[in-house]
């Protein structure tokens, strides 16, 4: 990809193996970095790459997710000891999202473990996780693999996503069941198919050698006008996300490998995913002394929650209150377009964290050039804002 | 005959630092200067027509902005530009680089271990904590843990709530850094021994202690608690040359009404009744004040200045075995024009940064070996920097000026002290090295300058050559820096400060010391809030 004309060799910013394709497109030339990658901000108008993804369906370059393959007869064990859910009823052909923690029970990351076959798993990363996997793998008959560069990622999300892939010739991918995994023909080679994403709506990623992802980003807009099929950049995605209630790190928690700060780091219990930690999962993972202890103990002292915010202006970083007393912040916040609702999520001391509870947010906002302020009233509500049916169907 | 309020020994950065904030506070104050120039070891000299060097040190980090704003640094013509990056090559033609960007320096050390690329995430992590626990204790005197007095209690009580803010792992960490070596403490994150090699330079630097010496990671710690411009570890030159600092803060003291002579060397302390009353010249003039404030480090001050019948015994033993150790030597070359390093061809912007020659931790423990049987390193580290990629002024259009940092140099070598064929010899050992990594880069060379800890000390007055005033070892720092029981900034004798590097917290032209022995002089002074 060294052709690329802004980009050049050595240390500097890598192009995605979309590159070329997303660069032709990208009309407005909003571009940003994602793990040492350019990846494509908006293309033209976020507003309608959103709601191509909610009407029908949009691509999105996932391709500087990190992705490691974890191999060898000892990799379920390995994995099972690794992540708090239980990796062991992960059938081959299946995925699962879950955290996985230190010795301390604090998250390092989340992320999404595809079962390729018995033996051999690939884990999707958004930061760094090699120097952790491979200590993990300690002790276990099992190789620990960076593919990151090996696999171009494209997320096709939306309502008409089936249709997308029964026009481009892979109607049997469209049946994937909900986290299904599978790999199947196409244009005479191969390409996996995941039944995954990070919208909250309907949707495939699509995994591919880097030297045909051109092929399948052409096939792909090939038929776009037929299905309102946009070509998606980052800042759709991240109102898509929060509407999903889809956390990310390094803006709703740190992970505890590159926390400077101990207060920064969250437990899943604060992060409000508990319910993906398997406590009568056999054995011991990292992190589920801890867990259980904070859980012995009453349970997390903040949570991650959904806040429904009157008015319209969104509630960036704001400082919540509960009468005079300050109980959390935003860590997240947009309008909704779908919901034409002012949603945010954020951390609250735990005591201010039941559905329903009343909040104070303290919004700042642009006032042409000055800086208004207002006191809006928080409901704290549910963070999945919007999980429409279809997602599963 | 004039009475100064305050009399400063030495025109270094930190006498200079000492002298404004004393002037800028309403004394009366005399720095006096044994040079025909003052800024001690932060001079530009121009030796070759049209060309400045930063002759002994070369880079500046540390220098605390704290400083820059209150003395008005900048208005007196200070300017330091961060250099966006540094990079170490190898004999092979390989190199790794490190960025401000991180994704940059990942992907650099991905090309040698996608592990330690990862790892250095988390080691820099590790480097973050220790460094915003330390900073802060910078520009305050240490407190001395022996003292029930409401000052140290206060001190104590903030160094504690650094520590608590450490958390366990933080705590532990602070406990390696400060006693691991730096080899032990890499060899828990990282298997490159090229990545390895480029981050243990920080740990030997100025440093007689190899990278497999114990207490040497907390040198590499000292070398990266800097920050510029929000940049943590990042170093930069200042324009001018580090001369341009001197100036800079000659010029505020200037400016506050502090008198500065050059040629002026103190050849003692007069004291009466276990009080300094001031200085006898070289010559015999006196200089008569009320407080002498000695810039000049531990063991010069009480060993030459003080006469020893006025101090306790246990005292000056405790001089006397300060651990202050020459170990670095200095070449300034004057280029006819840039250099070609094979390894960065790739990455020209490269050169702008720093070079460093550092192939493993085994290259700089073999270097140390030589250093220990009293020769220089044979394959010695080296620190090169071109600052005339930034600063066009020092040199001609054009031309360019080198500076090669140069570790492990004996002050004294196992045949004999230093001699000019020696020295010549020392310069060739560094030549050649560089040579390897460039070659036909001697055929550029209009002058070359060959500096060894010999001539660090007979010219600018560091002990042994030592550049941080003595090592900065576990116990030599905080409240034992430089004396246990004499960490603040003053001695037995009354009216006697120090505030050279050889007091908290340390060398690397911070001006901290600078700033906290004027701070605590003017507390004994009554004077209650600087101008």
């Amino acid at each position: 990809m060294s052709d690329s004309p802004i980009i050049g060799g050595g240390a500097m910013l890598q192009p995605t193996p979309f590159h070329r394709r997303t660069a032709a497109l990208n009309l407005v030339n909003a571009w940003e970095r994602w793990q040492g990658h350019t990846t494509v901000t908006t293309f033209l108008s976020p507003e309608d790459e959103y709601f191509a993804t909610r009407t029908a369906a949009s691509l999105y370059d996932v391709s500087p997710m990190l992705k490691y393959r974890i191999a060898g007869p000892d990799a379920e064990a390995m994995l099972d000891r690794l992540m708090t859910r239980d990796v062991t009823k992960l059938k081959p052909g299946r995925a699962l999202y879950g955290p996985w923690c230190d010795g301390r029970g604090r998250v390092i990351e989340e992320g999404t473990l595809f079962r390729e076959s018995a033996a051999s798993f690939r884990l999707n990363a958004a930061e760094p996780q090699l120097f952790w996997l491979e200590d993990c793998a300690y002790g276990f008959d099992v190789t620990v693999e960076e593919v990151t560069d090996a696999i171009a990622g494209l997320a096709l999300q939306g309502p008409l996503a089936k249709r997308v892939l029964e026009d481009i010739g892979l109607g049997e991918a469209a049946r994937l069941p909900f986290f299904g995994l599978g790999r199947f023909g196409f244009e005479g080679g191969e390409i996996e198919i995941s039944r995954t994403g990070f919208t909250g709506d309907l949707g495939f990623e699509l995994w591919i050698a880097p030297e045909r992802a051109e092929t399948l980003w052409d096939r792909l807009m090939a038929v776009a006008d037929r299905h309102y099929l946009r070509p998606m950049g980052s800042q759709a995605l991240n109102t898509l996300r929060i509407e999903a209630g889809h956390i990310l790190i390094n803006v709703e928690y740190v992970g505890a490998n590159h926390a400077l700060r101990e207060s920064q780091m969250r437990t899943p219990d604060d992060l409000g995913l508990g319910w993906a930690v398997d406590p009568k999962k056999p054995g011991y993972f990292n992190g589920r002394r801890a867990i259980e202890a904070e859980r012995a103990a009453g349970g997390p002292r903040r949570r991650l929650v959904g806040l429904d915010i009157e008015g319209r202006k969104p509630a960036h970083a704001a400082y919540l209150y509960a009468g005079r007393r300050e109980v959390g912040q935003v860590t997240s916040a947009c309008w909704s377009p779908v919901l034409k609702r002012n949603i945010a999520l954020a951390t609250v001391e735990a005591g201010y964290a039941e559905p329903g509870r009343k909040l104070k947010a303290d919004v700042y906002y642009v006032k042409e050039v000055t800086q208004g302020r207002v006191e809006a009233a928080a409901t704290v509500v549910e963070p999945r804002f919007y999980q429409p049916a279809h997602r599963r169907g | 005959m004039k009475r100064y309020d305050a009399i400063v020994v030495g025109a270094g950065h930190n006498g200079l630092t000492a002298a404004a904030y004393l002037a800028r506070a309403g004394l009366s104050v005399m720095v006096l200067e044994r040079r025909d120039r003052i800024g001690g070891a932060a001079v530009s000299e121009e030796r070759h027509a049209g060309f400045l060097y930063s002759s002994c040190s070369y880079v500046c980090s540390l220098l605390r902005a704290e400083i820059m704003r209150d003395l008005e640094l900048s208005k007196h013509g200070l300017r330091i530009i961060p250099y966006e990056n540094s990079a170490t090559i190898a004999r092979n033609g390989d190199s790794i680089a490190f960025f401000h960007d991180p994704a940059k320096t990942r992907r650099s050390i991905a090309r040698h271990s996608r592990r330690d690329a990862d790892a250095y995430a988390e080691f820099n992590r590790d480097i973050y904590r220790q460094c915003r626990m330390i900073r802060p204790l910078l520009l305050e005197t240490p407190p001395d843990p022996t003292s029930v007095r409401l000052k140290d209690l206060k001190g104590l009580r903030k160094l504690q709530k650094a520590f608590a803010q450490l958390g366990e792992d933080g705590l532990a960490q602070a406990m390696q850094f400060w006693t691991m070596s730096c080899g032990d403490f890499l060899d828990r994150y990282f298997e490159s021994d090229l990545l390895k090699g480029s981050l243990a330079g920080n740990s030997i630097i100025g440093t007689a202690l190899g990278p497999y010496s114990p207490g040497s990671a907390y040198v590499l710690l000292h070398h990266v608690m800097g920050d510029l411009d929000g940049h943590v570890g990042a170093w930069g030159f200042a324009v001018g040359g580090m001369g341009a600092i001197s100036q800079a803060l000659a010029a505020a003291a200037q400016e506050h009404g502090a008198e500065i002579r050059t040629a002026a060397e103190v050849e003692q302390l007069i004291v009466r009744n276990g009080r300094v009353e001031g200085v006898a010249l070289v010559g015999g003039e006196e200089v008569l004040g009320t407080r002498v404030v000695s810039n000049l480090d531990v063991k010069r001050t009480y060993l030459k200045l003080a006469p020893r019948k006025e101090l306790p015994t246990d005292f000056l033993e405790a001089v006397e075995s300060f651990k202050i150790r020459g170990s670095s030597g200095k070449l300034n070359i004057a280029l006819d024009r840039l250099p070609e390093f094979p390894a960065l061809r790739d990455e020209p912007l490269l050169k702008r940064g720093g070079i460093l020659i550092s192939e493993s931790m085994e290259y700089l423990e073999r270097g140390y070996d030589d250093w220990k049987n009293g020769q220089w390193s044979r394959e010695p580290f080296l620190d090169i920097t071109v600052p005339t990629h930034y600063d066009p002024t020092m040199a001609p259009p054009g031309k360019h000026y080198m500076s090669v940092f140069v570790q492990y140099v004996p002050p004294t070598l196992a045949d004999g002290p230093w001699t000019p064929e020696k020295r010549d010899a020392f310069g060739k050992t560094v030549l050649d090295t560089i040579e390897l990594y460039s070659p036909g880069f001697r055929d550029l060379i209009l002058d070359c300058w060959v500096r060894t800890p010999w001539d660090l000390e007979n010219e600018v007055g560091l002990t042994e050559g030592n550049i941080f005033h003595g090592e900065l070892t576990l116990d030599q720092l905080l409240f034992n820096r430089p004396i246990p029981g004499y960490a603040q900034y003053r001695g037995p004798l009354g009216g006697l400060y120090m505030c050279g590097s050889s007091t908290h917290p340390g060398g690397g032209v911070m001006g901290a010391p600078g700033a906290n022995a004027a701070r605590e002089l003017l507390h004994d002074a009554g004077v209650r809030r600087a101008a």
